[in-house]
């Protein structure tokens, strides 16, 4: 490839968010700047999601890959290049970066330096997904926590400051063991390129260090952020503090980075030692799930409620990870892409109802599905994609990850662990029946009827995500035959 | 006799007389400190010209002029002329002594490019007391209670750890019967391997050289005399124990401790310097959590960072032989800690100089008086808090490629354990480091008052900021630099 699309992609927010934070007074220009910055990112991410050769010949074959010498004492490049399993992804952080800016039209205090943090945060997890390098991965991993902060801690609400606190440190916790662990990669291979690190193995792991340590030093940075049970904690609080935009992109690309690191780093370098404590992350995965669901049944903060959710349903992610086989992981990767726009769009309807009723405590709401029918029928379809309704994305994601862990041979008692798995869909249909049920139905609530429905903006995002959500849904192929190819060669490793 | 290759250090001291001198018939100010700069400058030029010519002695093996030594004295160089511009407006405090201020600083940073440079114990001892004299000067400098009395505890404590330190010099050279370090090399080789076991006194001679240096870094728990002499010295002053004195205190542990006690001796006082990085770190940032008052937080993050560094030196101390590798990994190690002190001496002195610019200001040192900063001065905040981001170690800064090099060497070595609770400690400083940020930006400001400050301190501000940055993106050139420099020492 000639052209460097993939350093366009990464470096345009970027470039839009200093170019906004020098803008000093004149802010009117900061939201039409903001809008171009992301939207040429998108057509581009989706341009080479088009051209993405999808033949059999691809499959694990890194495309538009750009690669120069960075520092040359370190053996460290800047090696950038997508695969089956990074692009979707890429094309999601484009997609909803875009929307963010869109759903932060209202922003009305320094929105100077909100959309700057806001565009960083964006750069930071393409970065992210985009990525050869552990040294540039790590760095792109850890950026993104000053955006976070910011965001979080000025325009959030409630205990924002504590929030935005805990998940500086808990983050930084779990990429703390994951420096030691890249580091530990890099001095057992003396690489710092991931490709030629799956290429080659750890084999000389045993001399240095066993190769368990490696592993799970790893994989903590990796299940802080996913969340995984027992270190999901932060994440109901950053959510309840954080501002629309900012959970859409946390619910909707950032915490799939860790799934994706997970598969990428995790499992296409350890294949032996994932399958070694897969049992164990499993039952974690399904504790996630039922606890996640069982708490979620108890909420009543309305972007709470949607938090826990999101703890449940990164259970299935893990579940189909560690599933290991290819049909899993397929399953686990569309249910993150699902799960980004699902919730995504949760949270942005969540924000409307927060900002448009001002209220956001659920047994004070109720009948609003007379007074804003467009909220309300934007908020059903996503509530029952999130639940798993045939024919949106959240079913085909679903089917396609239970399917494959039940009939995974790499683990064994995989169909057990999969029907107990599948407890946590009734639970879901139990909550967001309730939500759904508690603010948009009941009896009509005379003070709040003035409250205003969406108008054109919101719509327009709103059944942007919803024509994704049915897109996927009844035609998953387009993005599962995409994750095949990245994810084909990694569960030949596994042999499952 | 090889006059020419001692130009830096002559130039400074020569430019600290005259400057004393300058001050008898010069009224203005500006004059003073212009010569100063200039005899910084001619010592930096001197310097570069020397770099590459790897001089390893003159003045009968006293000192040395490698790549090491030259890699110091720009260093130096560098860190004294970027006080002096930030200098510029805290000056002022100084009623009386202001000519003297610089001289004393010039003449300080001369004993640390001849600690970096010394390869013997006299003449290691001799610079160490030439930068100590006048640090105890220049932190008495303020002359009101607080500054008075941390010279005289600066002092006092200061000499203690000198005494150890001479004790210690004493007993290795009773047991060797040589002061040249390379010489005490060749005697404990004559001795055989394993020679600790059979010579006790040499032993507690190391022990007590690298207490006596644990002094001059400000290692647990030898770090007793810095929160209150951090705090009572003038700020200036402060930034420059942090940095400079810390600095020279690691070159001439490099110099002694890899040149004179490597083989035989690397995995004893390496494991001495493992647990002293580690104590380091805990107490330093523990103890920082609850501070108050900006220069003992600071202070006891040095205690921290001279934790993570001596990672890097047990690192080059503790390493696994594995046949050839040990050539490389000798340098490796070596490499890191000066690219970590490089990185750190940056970034503390953009720390310091937002700081004295803040608190010239508002006439406290604590931490809440910084409330608001954001909305007064948005780009003194912003300085500030990309150095703060820079000490916790998050990228896209200096400081996280420093620890990303250390560490990775200290890894290599099989220091995985050392490692894990190295960077568990710098989560732990995140949160205090973060506090700092949090009350600069979130909290409402009291005034809307600006914070005035002259060009001096914002180009040396926009120096040490712009350094951060392009050394946490690009930091190549500086670790060759650093790797050449770690090829001339030891073996």
């Amino acid at each position: 490839m000639d052209f460097n699309w993939l350093s366009t992609i990464l470096f345009l927010p970027a470039v839009g968010s200093i170019v906004i934070a020098l803008l000093g007074k004149r802010e009117k220009a900061v939201k039409p700047l903001a809008l171009v910055f992301t939207a040429i990112p998108l057509i581009i991410a989706a341009y080479l999601f088009i051209t993405f050769d999808r033949s059999a010949a691809a499959s694990g074959v890194m495309q538009f890959e750009e690669n120069y010498l960075w520092i040359a004492p370190l053996n460290a490049y800047y090696h950038l290049g997508v695969d089956g399993l990074s692009m979707p992804l890429l094309l999601l952080t484009a997609f909803l970066g875009f929307l963010a800016v869109l759903i932060s039209w209202k922003v009305h205090e320094r929105p100077r330096e909100f959309f700057a943090w806001l565009l960083l945060l964006e750069a930071s997890i393409i970065g992210v997904f985009i990525s050869l390098d552990l040294l540039l991965f790590f760095i792109m991993w850890e950026i993104e926590v000053i955006p976070m902060y910011f965001l979080i801690s000025v325009w959030g609400s409630g205990r924002k400051g504590y929030s935005a606190t805990k998940y500086v440190i808990y983050t930084l916790f779990g990429s703390a063991f994951m420096l030691a662990g890249i580091l530990s990669v890099y001095f057992t291979t003396g690489s710092l390129n991931m490709l030629e690190i799956s290429r080659q193995g750890l084999g000389m792991v045993q001399t240095a260090m066993p190769a368990a340590a490696i592993f799970w030093l790893l994989f903590i940075g990796f299940a802080v952020k996913l969340p995984m049970f027992p270190l999901h904690t932060w994440l109901p609080d950053a959510h309840t503090a954080a501002p629309t935009a900012v959970s859409v992109m946390l619910a909707g690309v950032l915490i799939k980075m860790g799934g994706y690191g997970m598969i990428r780093l995790c499992v296409s370098m350890f294949p032996d030692q994932a399958q070694q404590f897969a049992q164990l992350l499993i039952i974690l995965a399904l504790i996630g799930i039922v606890y996640g669901a069982a708490v979620t049944l108890m909420q009543t903060d309305i972007k709470r409620l949607i938090a826990y959710s999101s703890i449940s349903h990164m259970g299935y992610v893990l579940l189909g990870i560690f599933a290991l086989g290819q049909i899993s992981m397929t399953g686990a990767a569309l249910q993150m892409f699902s799960h980004g726009i699902v919730t995504g769009l949760l949270f942005a309807v969540a924000g409307l109802v927060i900002h448009n009723v001002e209220v956001r405590d659920l047994r004070k709401l109720g009948g609003l599905a007379k007074q804003v029918p467009v909220i309300a029928a934007v908020f059903i379809i996503a509530g029952l994609a999130s639940l798993g309704l045939p024919t949106t994305s959240g079913f085909a994601a679903e089917f396609i990850t239970f399917l494959g862990s039940y009939t995974s041979t790499a683990v064994a008692h995989l169909n057990v662990y999969t029907i107990i798995a599948i407890i946590g869909v009734v639970l879901t249909a139990g909550y967001i029946l309730w939500l759904i049920q508690q603010a948009f139905y009941g009896p009509v609530r005379a003070e709040y009827n003035n409250v205003k429905d969406a108008d054109k903006l919101e719509k327009v995002y709103m059944f942007v995500l919803v024509a994704v959500i049915f897109v996927v849904g009844i035609y998953p192929a387009v993005l599962t035959d995409v994750f095949k190819l990245g994810i084909e060669p990694i569960a030949k490793l596994i042999g499952g | 006799m090889n006059l020419s290759l001692f130009i830096p250090e002559i130039a400074l001291a020569a430019t600290a007389v005259l400057v004393i001198l300058l001050d008898l018939f010069v009224k203005q100010r500006i004059v003073i400190k212009t010569v100063s700069l200039i005899g910084l400058l001619i010592a930096g030029v001197f310097s570069v010209m020397m770099w590459g010519d790897n001089n390893p002695s003159l003045f009968n093996n006293m000192l040395a002029a490698d790549d090491f030594a030259v890699f110091f004295q720009l260093f130096f160089a560098d860190v004294a002329f970027l006080l002096i511009l930030a200098s510029t407006d805290y000056i002022k405090k100084l009623e009386r002594f202001q000519a003297e201020y610089y001289a004393l600083i010039l003449f300080s940073t001369a004993g640390m490019m001849l600690m970096a440079a010394a390869t013997d114990l006299i003449t290691v001892f001799v610079s160490l007391e030439l930068v100590n004299i006048s640090l105890y000067s220049l932190v008495g400098l303020l002359k009101n209670k607080a500054s008075t009395e941390s010279a005289l505890k600066y002092l006092l404590l200061s000499a203690i750890a000198s005494a150890v330190l001479l004790y210690g010099m004493a007993l290795v050279f009773g047991t060797t019967g040589q002061t040249n370090l390379l010489l005490i090399f060749r005697a404990t080789v004559d001795f055989g391997y394993g020679t600790l076991v059979s010579q006790p006194a040499l032993l507690i001679g190391i022990v007590f050289m690298a207490a006596g240096f644990g002094f001059k870094i400000a290692a647990v728990p030898f770090q007793l005399w810095v929160p209150d002499v951090y705090e009572g010295a003038p700020t200036t002053i402060t930034a420059f124990l942090s940095v400079g004195s810390k600095a020279a205190g690691f070159a001439v542990i490099m110099r002694v401790f890899l040149e004179a006690f490597y083989r035989g001796f690397s995995n004893e006082w390496g494991m001495i310097f493992a647990v002293l990085s580690v104590i380091s770190m805990i107490i330093g940032n523990v103890a920082a959590i609850p501070q108050t008052n900006i220069k003992r937080l600071l202070g006891y993050s040095s205690i921290a960072q001279a934790g993570y560094i001596m990672v890097g030196l047990a690192a080059a101390g503790l390493f696994t032989l594995t046949g050839s590798t040990v050539y490389t990994i000798g340098i490796q190690a070596k490499s890191g800690i000066l690219f970590f002190l490089a990185s750190y001496a940056l970034t503390n002195l953009g720390a310091f100089i937002a700081i004295i610019a803040i608190t010239n200001k508002t006439g406290t040192d604590f931490i809440e008086d910084f409330a608001g900063m954001g909305k007064r001065s948005p780009l003194l905040a912003l300085a500030l808090t990309l150095c703060l981001v820079s000490l916790i170690g998050i990228p896209p800064a200096a400081g996280f490629m420093a620890k990303f090099f250390i560490f990775s060497q200290a890894i290599q070595n099989g220091l995985l354990w050392l490692v894990i609770i190295a960077v568990i400690n710098s989560v732990i400083s995140a949160y205090y480091y973060l506090r700092v940020v949090k009350v600069m930006w979130f909290s409402e400001p009291c005034t809307a008052e600006k914070i005035p400050s002259s060009l001096a301190p914002k180009i040396a501000l926009l120096i040490c900021c712009a350094g951060v940055l392009l050394l946490g993106i690009i930091p190549g050139l500086l670790m060759k630099l650093a790797e050449t420099a770690g090829i001339t020492l030891g073996f």
